[in-house]
């Protein structure tokens, strides 16, 4: 009925919709009819064990897999037979579990990557690259919100992590998208790493919406609107944080047993 | 990008090019432009879009064919032929890289090299080619009336197509088209996840590199007057892989020293070595894997900079 109502051009107040999403890999269930809205505007966690699903789920929703049955719905429009490049020129950007950067191109020109599509002329190898320097305020503007207009000129493979991650996210703005996926964006970092990738993922969730994959609970419960469990590729529980930490079946898939409380449960 | 001491060092290396028939017999600079040009079309592919291809002596060899077959049995003036050499080597780049970008890494160097001994056979048997005695006795022809015969005056016109090429490879490294290569060479599927439909640029790419091998391998045939099967042969495009790194791969400049080291140090070893060239290729292959991989050009950058002080760029 959703997905009649939407195709008559009505806005769904769910940006991301799946159903029955499954993918299987020789025989290994990985991700098993999963259905999950993404409420536009929100931001939206999915946790789970590790092996859960949750990355799968990812490359499934990015097109970097394709399905083995089941349906995506981003916009209300049906992206689940679309190339993965097709899928970010529509809105939908993702980053990487393993820092996704350009390593030996510098910060500036990293973000400068992901703004050049757009001016038409990334075919043009007759052309200097001089042209390019056109997008340079915008790029620095971009650096400037995750704090790392400073480092600029500095190539991106010589910074630490947390810089690594926050490049990223500034790429990953740089193409403006209706809905960021964003994949373990607080992972292998320590605390004021975490601290200020929160901070920035509460500022630019600000106009956007926010679909991330976490481990780190005090993040999760800090910024999150929304959550959904996976276990073993299917869902487990859904909601929001409370509700969430307070399901028997959630603490007992983490902790094995059900009675402890699901704060405690590994960042 | 106003870098004066580069600007400076390409203006000597011209001023050197253009006295150099003066001191140094020209045909032997004309054969180390000539293999300069091909491994600067490599370094496109390998060192700025970071695919391996093992088959580019197919690309060479078509066009030295192509060039060679249109200038003497079409009689078309040299500039046609040569243009005639890389349409026809830029064509067959379009057909092969459109399945060897398919698959990545080792397969796709083992389909380039698959289907450039596919190319190798059809040369061995197709009436055209010469078979085994090759394409022999291709005229150099006249050029605004002057006769290219002789070899100083075919010298200049030869130069001014090779810095014309040096130009265009340098500019596509240089150009919004170059700086997405590399993001693709950097992390393909980042850039695919920022919306680049990354088998076009790679594409692009690999036909722009088989066109420029193919300007090379006709400037050869123009060079020499005949095209042989060692223009196709895979030996060549190992040659150009051994160039390249040896050079400095993802360097503008490293190839073109690559190529002026191999060619002169065959040249020279002929006579002297007889067979013992390939061994000696063997070793310097072995030492510059081993001891200096970023090659000569690339080392050689490295060393400026950690005696400025400069960062990397």
């Amino acid at each position: 009925m959703a997905q009649r109502a939407s195709d008559a051009g009505q806005p769904s107040p769910y940006i991301l919709e799946t159903s029955g999403l499954m993918k299987e890999f020789r025989g290994f269930v990985a991700v098993d009819g999963v259905d999950l809205k993404v409420r536009r505007g929100s931001i939206h966690a999915l946790i789970g064990p590790n092996g859960a699903g949750k990355t799968t789920c990812f490359n499934l929703l990015t097109k970097f897999l394709q399905p083995t049955r089941g349906s995506i719905r981003f916009n209300g429009r049906d992206i689940t037979r679309e190339a993965p490049q097709r899928i970010a020129r529509l809105g939908l950007v993702r980053s990487f579990q393993i820092s996704a950067v350009f390593p030996h191109l510098t910060v500036l020109e990293n973000v400068r990557i992901a703004l050049q599509r757009a001016l038409g002329t990334t075919f043009h190898f007759w052309k200097s690259e001089r042209s390019l320097a056109a997008l340079d305020e915008r790029a620095l503007a971009l650096l400037a919100e995750v704090g790392l207009a400073e480092h600029a000129g500095m190539v991106a493979v010589e910074m630490p992590y947390g810089r690594k991650r926050a490049l990223e996210i500034a790429t990953t703005l740089a193409l403006d998208p209706e809905l960021m996926l964003l994949d373990e964006p607080t992972q292998g970092m320590g605390h004021e790493d975490v601290d200020r990738v929160m901070q920035l993922i509460r500022k630019v969730a600000a106009d956007r919406t926010v679909l991330m994959v976490e481990h780190n609970m005090k993040v999760v419960s800090g910024i999150c609107d929304a959550i959904t469990v996976l276990a073993r590729g299917a869902v487990l529980a859904e909601g929001d944080y409370a509700a969430v930490s307070a399901n028997e079946a959630v603490i007992e898939a983490y902790m094995g047993s059900s009675g402890a409380a699901l704060a405690g449960a590994p960042a | 990008m106003k870098n004066t001491p580069v600007r400076i060092g390409y203006l000597l290396a011209l001023a050197a090019l253009l006295a150099a028939p003066a001191l140094i017999y020209p045909v032997l600079i004309m054969k180390v432009l000539c293999f300069a040009l091909f491994a600067c079309a490599y370094n496109l592919l390998l060192g700025y879009t970071g695919l391996l291809s093992f088959g580019h002596a197919a690309f060479f060899g078509a066009a030295a064919f192509v060039a060679g077959h249109a200038i003497k049995v079409w009689a078309l003036p040299p500039l046609l032929g040569l243009a005639a050499g890389t349409l026809a080597a830029a064509a067959l780049g379009w057909a092969v890289g459109a399945l060897a970008i398919r698959r990545q890494g080792i397969y796709f160097a083992m389909i380039t090299l698959a289907l450039a001994q596919l190319l190798y056979f059809i040369c061995l048997r197709a009436p055209f080619t010469g078979g085994e005695n090759g394409l022999q006795g291709v005229p150099r022809g006249t050029l605004f009336g002057l006769d290219l015969a002789d070899d100083h005056t075919l010298y200049y016109p030869f130069v001014a197509v090779f810095v014309c090429a040096f130009w265009l490879i340098r500019r596509t490294i240089h150009s919004p088209f170059g700086q997405t290569l590399r993001a693709i060479r950097e992390n393909e599927a980042r850039a695919l996840s920022l919306g680049y439909d990354v088998d076009r640029y790679k594409l692009l790419a690999f036909v722009l590199s088989a066109g420029l091998a193919g300007l090379a391998g006709a400037l050869k045939t123009l060079l020499f007057g005949f095209a042989t099967l060692t223009d196709v042969h895979w030996h060549t495009s190992g040659e150009v892989v051994l160039m390249t790194l040896l050079g400095g791969m993802g360097t503008v400049f490293g190839p073109v020293a690559g190529a002026s080291v191999i060619v002169l140090l065959q040249t020279e070893l002929a006579d002297k070595a007889g067979s013992l060239v390939t061994v000696v290729m063997g070793l310097i292959f072995i030492f510059c894997v081993l001891a200096f991989r970023r090659g000569i050009v690339g080392e050689a950058v490295a060393l400026y900079r950690r005696m400025t002080g400069v960062k990397t760029r």
